[in-house]
């Protein structure tokens, strides 16, 4: 028996260039790139020099301070670069691809006798237990950790998303595979698997507490699932797999291979023919968007508009990301009667009700990166609130934080959120306060707290 | 346009930026650029979107509510000055010296918002070149409020003492637009109460020489005719007296009071013209229907608890003629839903905007020294506004708590 949960608050932003259901042929990409930037708060120690012939799955870095915790190549062949930023900080490690694409061999696991400690150790070394994250903090999971329950989002509701069911068609048995496996991590503790009301692909799932979700984003926010179905109370943590990246586990654990692929969405009103892709994560942007995006003054944003990174062609692929989309540049002045903040603005969606679309729910936008306005102090109230669907005051959090009080953040319920279930708030604000930016700094100071 | 962005930021701001010949007055360059424009900026990291919405439409959309009222107050000074001097009668047609109302009117509203304006956005640029910050816009709102809560004939350099240590003293010192406790258009109007009483209370809500006014038009207000009727100097047959201008065809009838052809202050007077502004805010979701409602049954509730007792004439008004008079409804509407100074959260926006509806009544009634309980209610709500919150926020807190236990055990 699956339950039901319905999310009321929140907001679909209705963007143009939602993805065709159809698989594109994705251009070829020699380099391949594993960024640590991707993985938050990470400091990489490197394993490879320049110039050394890797396998897809031999590891590249590891982290600096838990060094079980390995990132490895995701394809086969020769290290070419490792780009390093200001104080020599790793910013990417380039691996140009060979072709014939070999593999570190792990071996299968038989999942129905492994056990859990060798079975998180096996994922350690593969280089994969990075697809594995936890909250708090919205970090790379900690293997020592014991979670009170693993959670997997079956959907993302985030704009211009993936249709979780396209992605996932035809890969179940891999899915179930990941799921058992996830089952063994979870020692007895629950494995949640939320899903889209009426979305089809996942629902004969087995070994898994199925729960079903409905209403507008961040329904599929996996901290939104949590904190209805299991909220998180200090000193507890949950893990947290993507649904693509259970496909991932699925496979290792068949295969014994570190063979990561994902079907991305190419999104976004400046791309010429919206479709999907199947890739292997560290591609380059460009294998993705060449030929394919228009001309002129755009953005390239790896993941989505909301939560997503500033990209470009010569960029590659953020590590977690299932989706590009590419918008105008917001860079014109814009009148204050025609464009600007008194003119009739047919083409500006608000979640206030102070242009005249909100009358039309079902319009699409053709959206920039303008911010409409200019930075303010908090004047205005309950607007967070209507897009939040948290049991968690977000304003009173933000602003715990902002004056780094450790106790009232703990005591307004920091560790049940991550920077992404505030993006619509981000969104939203009539101050133009760049709230992500600042929960991800109180989950840093609190972070640093317990080190 | 683009052309003018262009010379704009090519010829003109150089001048205004480090090392110019204006660089002082950079802070006014940038008001206004980015008044006229938006900037040509882009979001760099968080959301790469970001909604229409800024804080200067949310501001103007205000402004847009209170225009109704504006206009009536324009018209309604003319009317009462024409009225007073016994030029026009009150059966006469509301057509009658139209534009000499108007024109009158407007000679009398005009200064008092250039005034209110001048005064505070010259203490705004001054103090945002002073702390290197932009201009916030929080004062497009107030400037407009403060004349349409005066009184017509206050002296105009009262208005800009007011207004400015409003803007010092009510907002700056705190840090500005957004951290401010107290409304800073009931700031002004309480500093003018408390420093000119003679001017902002008793019988100056007629504009005009009083000695030429017609036998019997004092320039009082309905709230001043009211309060005769309590305390020692009453008189049963000053009651009655006074109970008979508000029956129904008495001068403070339900229908004129809502309809708001009675002396007042600028804006305050027409309960109609409020509630199209009402709606206009609660319309575009920029008021907090919260409060509003709240507001309302408080005072409702509180008028209702009078009305059963009875015990004076004041007591004996029927609640909804009550709260259709003085600045009630105005406080209501604009007033109470400042988001800053107003309680925060859902839970609380409900009980603050209950309690400032009572205490506006309570206070009207049992101290009729304030007529104007309404300002004295939310300025009061103001500094309760944080307790409130944090009552809620604590109840919060301690669900959180409680649910952490129920896990251990």
């Amino acid at each position: 028996m699956s339950s039901t949960y319905k999310i009321k608050k929140g907001v679909n932003i209705g963007l143009v260039g939602e993805s065709a259901k159809e698989l594109g042929a994705a251009g070829s990409s020699e380099v391949y790139a594993v960024r640590p930037q991707d993985f938050h708060g990470l400091i990489p120690k490197m394993l490879v020099k320049e110039g050394a012939e890797v396998k897809a799955g031999t590891p590249l870095f590891y982290d600096k301070s838990n060094e079980r915790i390995k990132f490895s190549s995701p394809v086969s062949g020769e290290v070419v670069e490792v780009l390093r930023g200001e104080k020599r900080r790793i910013l990417a490690v380039k691996v140009l691809a060979d072709k014939q694409n070999s593999f570190e061999e792990f071996g299968p696991i038989n999942l129905s006798a492994a056990k859990r400690d060798t079975l998180i150790d096996s994922i350690l070394n593969a280089g994969l237990w990075p697809l594995i994250k936890q909250r708090p903090f919205d970090v790379i999971a900690n293997p020592a950790d014991h979670p009170k329950a693993i959670f997997i989002s079956g959907f993302d509701s985030s704009p211009l998303a993936p249709d979780s069911d396209f992605v996932i068609k035809g890969k179940e048995d891999l899915f179930q595979a990941g799921i058992d496996g996830l089952n063994v991590i979870a020692d007895g503790k629950p494995v949640h698997l939320n899903l889209r009301k009426g979305s089809s692909a996942l629902k004969g799932m087995k070994n898994a507490q199925i729960s079903e979700f409905s209403g507008p984003h961040p329904a599929g926010n996996v901290g939104v699932q949590i904190h209805q179905i299991s909220p998180l109370n200090k000193g507890e943590s949950i893990w947290t797999v993507a649904a693509q990246d259970v496909i991932n586990l699925g496979r290792f654990f068949k295969t014994g291979k570190h063979e990561l692929k994902k079907t991305i969405a190419l999104t976004g009103s400046e791309v010429n023919s919206p479709k999907y892709f199947e890739i292997t994560p560290g591609v380059m942007v460009k294998a993705i968007t060449k030929g394919n995006v228009k001309e002129g003054n755009i953005r390239i944003i790896s993941g989505n508009v909301l939560t997503g990174s500033t990209s470009s062609e010569d960029d590659f692929l953020g590590y977690y990301d299932t989706q590009i989309t590419v918008i105008p540049e917001g860079n014109e002045p814009k009148f204050l009667l025609t464009k600007g903040w008194l003119g009739p603005g047919l083409d500006k969606f608000s979640i206030s009700h102070a242009f005249p679309t909100w009358l039309l729910p079902k319009k699409k936008y053709k959206l920039d990166t303008n911010p409409n306005g200019e930075l303010r102090a908090y004047v205005v109230t309950g607007q967070y609130e209507k897009v939040f669907p948290f049991d968690i005051y977000p304003v009173q959090l933000v602003k715990s934080i902002l004056v780094n009080d450790i106790e009232q953040m703990e005591n307004l319920g920091i560790y049940e959120v991550a920077p992404e279930d505030f993006a619509l708030c981000e969104y939203a604000c009539t101050s133009k306060i760049q709230v992500q930016q600042i929960v991800r700094e109180g989950l840093d100071n609190l972070l640093a707290e317990f080190k | 346009m683009k052309g003018l962005h262009k010379f704009l930021v090519e010829k003109v701001k150089p001048n205004f930026t480090e090392g110019g010949k204006l660089s002082k007055f950079y802070t006014l360059y940038d008001a206004l650029e980015t008044f006229a424009f938006v900037p040509p900026h882009v979001t760099h990291n968080g959301t790469h979107i970001k909604d229409g919405i800024d804080l200067k439409r949310t501001m103007f959309m205000v402004i847009l509510a209170m225009i109704p009222a504006l206009l009536f107050g324009i018209w309604n000074a003319g009317h009462q000055h024409f009225l007073a001097l016994g030029e026009i009668a009150r059966t006469d047609d509301w057509t009658m010296l139209f534009g000499d109302k108007v024109l009158y009117g407007l000679s009398k509203v005009l200064p008092l918002i250039i005034v209110s304006y001048v005064a505070g956005l010259a203490v705004e640029i001054f103090i945002a070149s002073i702390k290197k910050h932009s201009v916030q816009e929080g004062f497009l709102v107030s400037g407009m409020l403060i004349p349409l809560i005066m009184p017509l004939d206050v002296p105009l350099w009262m208005v800009a003492a007011a207004t400015m240590f409003a803007v010092i003293i009510g907002k700056e010192v705190f840090g500005g637009t957004g951290m401010n406790i107290l409304n800073v258009a009931l700031t002004a109007r309480a500093f003018l109460f408390f420093a000119y009483p003679t001017k902002m209370s008793g019988e100056v809500w007629i504009s005009g020489d009083k000695s030429e006014f017609v036998d019997g038009v004092t320039g009082a207000t309905a709230l001043g005719e009211l309060a005769t009727t309590v305390g020692s100097a009453a008189t049963e047959a000053g009651d009655r007296a006074v109970q008979t201008l508000f029956a129904s065809d008495g001068i403070y009838s339900l229908w004129n009071c809502a309809l708001g052809v009675i002396p007042g202050s600028v804006g305050e007077t027409s309960s109609i013209a409020i509630l199209i502004g009402a709606l206009i805010l609660i319309f575009t979701g920029i008021g907090s229907f919260r409060i509003i409602a709240s507001f309302f049954v408080g005072g409702l509730v509180m008028a209702t608890i009078f009305n059963l007792f009875g015990a004076n004439a004041y007591m004996q008004m029927p609640p909804l003629h009550q709260l259709v008079m003085g600045g009630f409804m105005f406080g209501m509407v604009f007033m109470a839903t400042d988001p800053v100074t107003a309680a925060q959260t859902a839970t609380g926006k409900i009980i603050y905007g209950f309690l400032g509806g009572l205490l506006s009544i309570l206070i009207r009634v049992v101290n009729p020294a304030y007529p104007e309980g309404v300002m004295m209610a939310i300025l009061f709500m103001n500094v309760m506004a944080p307790l409130i919150d944090h009552y809620v926020i604590q109840s919060n807190i301690r669900r959180r708590t409680k649910r952490a236990k129920l896990q251990v055990a």
